[in-house]
């Protein structure tokens, strides 16, 4: 059997399956289309939200960024799971005990305001709009790739399959999916590892490989790794910061809160049966997601030390001379799957001095002493490209394993891009149906009608979503962060405030999180464009790129989250106090006895 | 009652803020502000402070939330507003 017919049987499979299960949890009523009756146990729910938060980024471009950044890539390591203890210990618990469907909801009723609410929604709408529609780009990407269909087919195909198990499954459907979907994603990352980590090192766990000796050698992977790229000119690999301490401190700042105020995570934990649930369901959550987290680091190295094998294989296994002539791969001799990612333009390769060996080094580099040792050598500059994205994709073909692993790795690439896709629809369609239809213009609502108003509202998000991965605006990278800023600038802070500062009063929260929206968008703006169209960017009005303290617009959340928490408690302390009714249900949300089971109702 | 609330959420308080000058050290201490420094101790191949910031500091957060149910579950019971 060939490579493709495997692959079409194995991404089949798992799509009868995602569907079986959403045709088997189809949602009754509005609770369970919200919350899935608030019934799921937390190590399921852990699962699912494992599944909802690893999205396409995380399983195909982290490890790739890592392998490029070095130790600077830790940033997105610990910010993607710092932010759960933060929404462990500060919010999770604390909403769930609130018990409504919906981030909106709950900023609506403890700031007692429906414009708190609807700003909530903007922030919410924003965040996961810019959001799905990388993930749609990314099922476009990884169909096409793998089934050998067009970028648009792809992603017509995707649209199908998630409006399939989004609308009719609801939150149901859709957590039992996860958990499928996740246990397919996590043994497609994992099993690869293993086998490149026993490759490498010898030891089948990769965490423990990465810091193991080379196999056959007196020397560690790492301290070899750092020697080699030193050679060739890059950065040291296990020093190299991410733009300065200040800009890693602050960028993993922005992550972890971001990650504690993303809604389509934070409404997983509204599906848990108690308080206490709720509180385990974070650390299950984190366990699942540290699975794929503590082995992209492993994957990130060895990927660079199995790059640099191919292309200078006595340089990594033995201890040649790279400067040496004869210690580059002849581009004719380059293996199969070098030719193979040729074609897709993702690896390119350039003979720049005409010797027909690849020179893969930093041309860029700033040392003069490795300039002179390049020069000598007669490089003529790096001849070799490698994108980022393709580090995972690819890695089982590096490590020439078995047919099966590679259709595994392209099954778990779109289980990861549907799953966050469709978690995400869910924030969409709850926001739009619930928090604005019902809430704001149609108060009395039947909820026949409003199940029916959510799956509209999610099938326009998917439409929206398609189209706009069909026809992306150029921003994929710039809106990632935009997400996590609006998440961390805008809505963990007035949900945090909320729960923690009893006296804290609605034009305080609003200020807040209008302030802290602001001040973020206006520096992401003025590096990327308003809205990220070309040609708007406004650099030179706030000083040229990263003027504040050299922090750069991705991390700026954080940053905006501080000046969300000032502007609150400035405001706060000029306006009168909420009134007492509000101030008593803090207090109730803080105690976890005579929690209830979810509901839409007020 | 009032005493007893009030007594509840500073146990709360006290355990949040414990936990989250660990998460600190480990993240934002061990991981980025002293990791130059940590590297110069070994961990089997790992630099220390490189082996914090890809992955101590994540084993420890998940500890962490771990620790922060069962003590939050104790505070619970000894305030006697567990769920039933």
């Amino acid at each position: 059997m060939d490579l493709q017919t495997t692959i079409y049987l194995v991404v089949g499979a798992t799509f009868a399956l995602y569907i079986g299960i959403a045709i088997w949890a189809r949602a009754g009523s509005t609770s369970e289309f919200y919350a899935a009756g608030g019934q799921v146990g937390p190590v399921m729910n852990g699962m699912a939200i494992g599944a909802d938060w690893m999205s396409a980024a995380s399983f195909i471009s982290m490890a790739g960024l890592i392998s490029n950044m070095g130790y600077g890539g830790g940033l997105f390591l610990m910010g993607w799971t710092g932010g759960y203890v933060l929404l462990a210990m500060l919010l999770a618990p604390y909403l769930r005990k609130f018990g409504k469907f919906t981030v909106p909801q709950f900023i609506g009723d403890r700031f007692y305001s429906k414009s708190a609410s609807t700003v909530a929604v903007a922030c919410l709408l924003v965040a996961s709009l810019t959001y799905i529609i990388g993930q749609m780009t990314g099922v476009g990407v990884a169909f096409s790739r793998f089934l050998g269909v067009t970028s648009e087919t792809g992603i017509y195909v995707g649209m199908g399959i998630v409006f399939l198990y989004a609308v009719f499954g609801g939150m149901k459907g859709i957590t039992y999916t996860q958990v499928a979907q996740y246990c397919v994603l996590i043994s497609a990352y994992i099993i690869p590892a293993i086998f490149i980590s026993i490759q490498l090192t010898g030891n089948p766990i990769p965490q423990l490989g990465l810091g193991s000796n080379i196999v056959g050698q007196d020397v560690s992977l790492l301290h070899k790794l750092d020697l080699v790229v030193t050679d060739l000119g890059f950065a040291n690999y296990t020093t190299s910061d991410a733009g300065g301490m200040l800009n890693m401190f602050v960028y993993t700042m922005s992550l972890m809160i971001g990650t504690a105020g993303l809604p389509h995570v934070i409404m997983r934990f509204f599906t848990v049966p108690t308080v206490a649930a709720a509180r385990s369901s974070a650390g299950w959550a984190l366990i699942f997601i540290g699975l794929l987290y503590t082995t992209a680091p492993a994957v990130a190295a060895m990927a660079k030390t199995n790059l640099l094998r191919t292309i200078t294989p006595g340089v990594v296994m033995g201890n040649a001379d790279p400067y040496a002539a004869d210690s580059q791969l002849v581009y004719a001799d380059r293996p199969d799957w070098m030719k193979r990612w040729e074609k897709t333009g993702l690896l390119k390769f350039e003979d720049k001095n005409g010797d027909g060996r690849i020179q893969y080094y930093n041309d860029k580099s700033k040392s003069d002493a490795f300039k002179a040792k390049a020069e000598a050598a007669g490089w003529k500059g790096n001849e070799l490209t490698v994108n980022a994205d393709i580090i995972v994709l690819a890695n089982p073909e590096i490590a020439l394993l078995p047919d099966w692993v590679i259709a595994l790795v392209a099954a778990g690439g779109l289980a990861a891009a549907l799953s966050t896709a469709a978690g995400l629809l869910m924030a969409i369609s709850a926001a739009v149906s619930h928090d604005l239809i019902k809430n704001v213009f149609v108060p009395d609502i039947s909820e026949k009608n409003e199940l029916l108003a959510g799956k509209i509202s999610m099938a326009v998000a998917i439409v929206i979503a398609g189209y706009l991965g069909l026809n992306p605006p150029g921003f994929a990278a710039g809106t990632v962060a935009l997400a996590f800023g609006i998440a961390a600038s805008s809505l963990f802070p007035a949900i945090m405030m909320g729960i923690f500062s009893k006296k804290m009063n609605k034009e305080g929260a609003i200020c807040g999180m209008l302030a802290g929206l602001f001040i973020t968008l206006f520096y992401v703006f003025a590096a990327k464009g308003i809205f990220f169209i070309k040609g708007t960017e406004y650099l030179d009005l706030i000083g040229g790129p990263n003027s504040f303290f050299g922090i750069t617009p991705e991390a700026f959340g954080a940053i905006g989250a501080l000046v969300n928490f000032g502007v609150a408690f400035l405001v706060d302390k000029m306006t009168p106090e909420p009134p007492a009714h509000i101030q008593a249900m803090v207090e109730a949300v803080r105690i976890p006895r005579g929690s209830k089971a979810v509901s839409g109702s007020h | 009652m009032e005493d007893s609330a009030k007594a509840y959420w500073s146990a709360t308080l006290g355990l949040l803020g414990k936990i989250l000058v660990v998460w600190f050290l480990v993240s934002f201490g061990a991981g980025i502000l002293f990791a130059p420094a940590l590297n110069s101790i070994h961990l089997g191949g790992y630099p220390l402070g490189f082996w914090f910031a890809q992955q101590g500091a994540m084993y420890i957060f998940i500890a962490l939330i771990f620790y922060y149910r069962k003590k939050m579950g104790e505070i619970d019971r000894q305030f006697d507003v567990h769920e039933e």
